[in-house]
C-alpha cells in the first residue's frame, strides 16, 4: 500500500515535470523557430555554398572543398581590403568614440542649448545609412552637388584621390553616427552617481583629473559596449563605400564585405568563393570579439 | 558593477552574432535550389504557333532602368492592343545582374526578361533562357533583324534572344558651341586628331563651366561603350573572335588613349569626368556644356535645347563605327506561358511596334528594312544612326562583365592608367584583362 502510494507520488511528480518542461519548450519555440530560420540555416548554407562550386547563375555544382578558400585568398583585390578595412576600422572606431564621449558630456552639463543639441545631433541617426549615402553623393558630386563650383575653381573633388575618397566617407559616418553614440555615452554618463563627483569636487580634483580617475573607470562598461559596436559595425562597411565611391578611385576603398558582393555578383558571379570569404570574416569577427570582451573583462578586475 | 558588466559583455557578443547572421544572410540571399536549375544551356524548346497565343494572360517582364523609356512605350502599345497583359518592372542598372541571379536560382524568373546584349551569351549559356529557333527561323523577316543581338543569342546554333532595344554610341556634337568656336557645325570630325582638335577649339573660348568633351573614365561600360568603336573604325579588333583574349594594347588602342589623354592633359574634358561612374555620365552634354560626346543614341531625344549633330565614332585615321549595344530579350527558362510570351515577341519584332512605337520615339529600329521609315525620314541624324547601325559591332566573350564592366575591372585600370597616369603600363594591363577573359 505504502509502496503503491510512493509509485503513484513518483508517477505524479514525473508527469509534472514533462508537463512543466513541454511548456518551457512551447514558450521557447517562437524564438527557436526564429533564430532556427534566419541564423542556423542561412549558417548552414552559407558553410555549405562555401565548400561548394556554386556559380550565381547555375546554382549548386558540388563539393570542391579547398578551392574557393584558396581562390579567395587569391583574389587580387583580397589583402588589400582586408588592409583597407582595418585601416577604416580603425580611424572610424577612434573618431566616432571619442567624438561621441565628446558629445555625450556636451551636452550633459545642464544648459539653455541642451534640448536643442542632443536633438540635432541624434537626427542624422534617423536616416538610414543608405539614404544618408546618397544624400552626400549628391552633395560630393563635382557635376550635381552645392560644392560643385568650389570643387572646380580648386580642381579638387571629394571622391577624387583615395585620401580624399576615406575622408569624405568617414566624415559621412561621423556625420551619421556620433549622434547615436552620443546617447549610448549620456546613459553610461547618467548612471554614475553624482555623489561621488560632489566627493570628488570637496577634494579638490581638477576637471582632468575627475574626467580620469573616475568618469572613464566608471564609464568602462559603456565603452567596451561602444568598442564593439564600433569595430563589429565598420568591419562590416558595405552601403557608404558600395553608394559613395563603388570601392574607387582605382580599387582603393574596397572593403571585405564589397568584395564579397562584387564577387558575387558583379562580373565573377560566384557564390562559392563569395560565401568563403564570408566565412572567414564571420571567423574573424569571432576571434575580434573574444579578444576585446577579454580585454575589457581583464582590465576591469584588475 | 559587477552586473552591469556582464550585461554589457552578453551585449556585445549578441551584437557581434547578429551582426555576423547579417552577413551570412547577405551572402546566402541568393540561395539557389539545385534542382531546378539547368546549367548546359539543355533548355526546353518552345513550340507556339507564328504568331502565339493571345488569351488574356498576364505576363511579366524586367527589363534595367537605362531602357525605361522605350520597356514602357513597347509595353503599353502592346497591353492596349492584346488580350494578354504585360507587367513591366523596372530594377536599378547595377542591382540587374544580382536580381536576375537570383531568380534564376530559385526558379523565380518572371516570363520574360531583357538583358544587357554583352551579357547575353553567358547567360544563354547557362540556360537561363529557353529555345526560340523554331520561331525565329519562322518569321520571314529574320534575315533583317540585327546580327550583332541575334549572333550573342545563339548558342550551338540555337536562337534564344531576339533585340529589344538597340543603344548604339553615336558621335555627338553641340552645333551652337561649334558656330561660337568657329567649327563647322554641319560636319562632325572626321578622325580622332579633328575631334582633339575641335575639343581644345570649343575649350579655348574659355565659357564657364564649358568642355570640349566628356566621357565615365570611372565607368567600364560607358568606356566600353563609346570607345571599343574608335579601335573597329580603324578595322582592328578588341578581342580575338572566341572572346578570350584582350588585344586593348594594339597601336590603334593605344592611339585612343593617347588622343584621350592630349585632351585631358589639356583641360578640355569635363573635370568630373575622372570619377564618374555611370550616373551623370551624360548630363554634361544634356545640359548643353559639353561641345561634343560619344553619347548614347537612344538620349537623341533628350537633347533639347540646343541643336545636335550625329555621325557615327571615328578611329585615329578616320572611319565610323559603333558599339551595337543596348538589351536582347527572352523567353526565361522558368516561364510556363511560353506560347504567349511568343505572342509578344513576335508583336515586338512586327512593324506595327518598330515603326510606330519605336522609330515614332526617335528610337532605333531592330530591323534593317525599316531603317529608312517615315519618322525616321523627317529627321536626317535618325538615318544616319540606323545606317551606322549596320557598321557595328557587338564583342562577344563569357567573361564580359568580370573584364571590362565591372567597377574593379581591369579595363578600369588599364583605361585610368592610360589617360590619367603616364601610359607606361597599357601592355601589362592589357594582360591582366586577357586573364581574367580567359578564365
Amino acid at each position: 500500500m505504502t509502496l503503491q502510494t510512493a509509485r503513484l507520488a513518483v508517477a505524479t511528480s514525473n508527469k509534472r515535470t514533462t508537463v512543466s518542461r513541454l511548456r518551457g519548450w512551447v514558450y521557447a519555440a517562437p524564438t527557436a523557430l526564429f533564430v532556427i530560420v534566419l541564423f542556423v540555416l542561412p549558417l548552414i548554407l552559407v558553410f555549405r555554398m562555401s565548400a561548394s562550386q556554386w556559380p550565381l547563375l547555375a546554382g549548386d555544382q558540388g563539393i570542391n572543398l579547398p578551392d574557393n578558400y584558396v581562390n579567395a585568398v587569391d583574389n587580387r583585390f583580397f589583402w588589400d581590403s582586408v588592409r583597407f578595412t582595418l585601416k577604416y576600422t580603425v580611424l572610424a572606431t577612434i573618431l566616432l568614440i571619442t567624438l561621441g564621449l565628446g558629445l555625450a558630456m556636451l551636452v550633459q552639463e545642464s544648459s539653455r542649448w541642451k534640448g536643442f543639441l542632443r536633438t540635432s545631433f541624434l537626427v542624422p541617426s534617423a536616416l538610414g545609412l543608405a539614404s544618408a549615402s546618397l544624400l552626400f553623393y549628391v552633395l560630393y558630386s563635382p557635376l550635381a552637388g552645392p560644392f560643385a563650383p568650389i570643387m572646380n575653381h580648386f580642381g579638387w573633388t571629394f571622391l577624387g584621390t583615395p585620401n580624399a575618397a576615406l575622408a569624405s566617407t568617414l566624415f559621412l559616418i561621423v556625420w551619421r553616427y556620433a549622434g547615436f553614440y552620443m546617447l549610448l555615452m549620456l546613459v553610461g554618463l547618467q548612471a554614475i552617481p553624482s555623489e561621488i563627483y560632489e566627493a570628488a569636487r570637496m577634494d579638490g580634483a581638477s576637471r582632468w583629473h575627475t574626467f580620469r580617475s573616475i568618469t572613464i573607470p566608471l564609464l568602462k562598461p559603456t565603452l567596451a559596449l561602444t568598442t564593439i559596436l564600433c569595430v563589429t559595425g565598420s568591419l562590416l562597411a558595405f552601403e557608404q563605400f558600395y553608394i559613395l565611391t563603388k570601392g574607387g578611385p582605382d580599387n582603393s576603398t574596397i572593403t571585405v564585405v564589397e568584395l564579397i558582393y562584387s564577387v558575387a555578383f558583379q562580373g565573377q558571379n560566384d557564390l562559392g568563393v563569395a560565401a568563403a570569404i564570408s566565412v572567414m570574416v564571420l571567423a574573424a569577427l569571432v576571434v575580434i570579439n573574444v579578444v576585446q570582451l577579454r580585454a575589457f573583462r581583464g582590465s576591469g578586475e584588475n | 558593477m559587477r552586473i552591469t558588466r556582464t550585461r554589457s559583455t552578453g551585449r556585445g557578443l549578441i551584437t557581434g552574432l547578429v551582426t555576423a547572421g547579417l552577413l551570412v544572410s547577405l551572402a546566402a540571399c541568393t540561395s539557389a535550389k539545385d534542382d531546378d536549375t539547368t546549367s548546359g544551356g539543355a533548355s526546353a524548346a518552345v513550340t507556339a504557333g507564328t504568331d502565339g497565343t493571345d488569351d488574356g494572360s498576364t505576363l511579366t517582364l524586367w527589363t534595367r532602368a537605362p531602357l525605361e523609356k522605350q520597356a514602357n512605350l513597347l509595353v503599353d502599345a502592346y497591353n492596349a492592343s492584346h488580350e494578354n497583359q504585360v507587367e513591366l518592372t523596372v530594377v536599378p542598372n547595377d542591382d540587374y545582374v544580382a536580381k536576375v541571379g537570383a531568380a534564376a536560382g530559385s526558379g523565380g524568373l518572371p516570363d520574360l526578361f531583357a538583358a544587357d546584349i554583352v551579357y547575353v551569351p553567358n547567360w544563354v549559356k547557362q540556360g537561363l533562357f529557353q529555345d526560340l529557333t523554331a520561331q525565329i527561323d519562322a518569321l520571314n523577316y529574320k534575315d533583317t533583324i540585327n546580327k550583332g543581338h541575334l549572333a550573342a543569342g545563339t548558342q550551338d546554333g540555337k536562337e534564344h534572344v531576339l533585340p529589344f532595344v538597340l543603344d548604339l554610341s553615336m558621335l555627338f556634337w553641340n552645333k551652337d558651341l561649334y558656330k561660337e568656336a568657329g567649327l563647322d557645325p554641319e560636319k562632325g570630325p572626321a578622325d580622332l586628331t579633328e575631334y582633339v582638335a575641335n575639343a581644345k577649339a570649343i575649350q579655348a573660348l574659355n565659357k564657364p563651366d564649358t568642355y570640349g568633351t566628356a566621357t565615365g573614365l570611372n565607368c567600364g561600360g560607358c568606356l566600353v561603350f563609346t570607345w571599343f568603336p574608335s579601335v573597329w573604325a580603324d578595322g582592328d579588333q578588341v578581342m580575338n573572335p572566341e572572346g578570350t583574349e584582350s588585344l586593348l594594347a594594339s597601336d590603334t588602342a593605344t592611339s585612343v588613349y593617347s588622343a584621350w589623354k592630349d585632351m585631358w592633359d589639356a583641360g578640355a574634358v569635363l573635370p568630373s569626368s575622372k570619377d564618374e561612374a555611370g550616373p551623370t555620365w551624360t548630363a554634361g552634354f544634356t545640359e548643353g556644356k559639353v561641345g561634343q560626346m560619344l553619347y548614347p543614341a537612344t538620349l537623341l531625344s533628350s537633347t533639347t535645347g540646343f541643336d545636335v549633330g550625329v555621325a557615327g565614332i571615328p578611329g585615329p585615321k578616320g572611319g565610323a563605327s559603333t558599339f551595337v549595344g543596348g538589351d536582347g530579350i527572352g523567353v526565361s527558362k522558368d516561364s510556363t506561358k511560353a506560347s504567349q510570351a511568343w505572342n509578344f515577341l513576335s508583336w515586338m519584332m512586327s512593324e506595327d511596334a518598330q515603326v510606330e512605337v519605336l522609330a515614332k520615339d526617335n528610337d532605333v529600329v531592330s530591323r534593317s528594312d525599316l531603317a529608312d521609315n517615315v519618322y525616321a525620314q523627317k529627321d536626317p541624324r535618325l538615318v544616319t544612326i540606323n545606317t551606322v547601325a549596320g557598321q557595328g559591332d557587338t564583342p562577344v566573350s563569357l567573361n564580359f562583365q568580370q573584364a571590362f564592366n565591372a567597377p574593379n575591372s581591369p579595363w578600369l585600370t588599364l583605361v585610368r592608367n592610360a589617360v590619367l597616369g603616364d601610359g607606361s603600363s597599357v601592355d601589362p594591363d592589357n594582360d591582366e584583362i586577357t586573364a581574367v577573359l580567359s578564365q
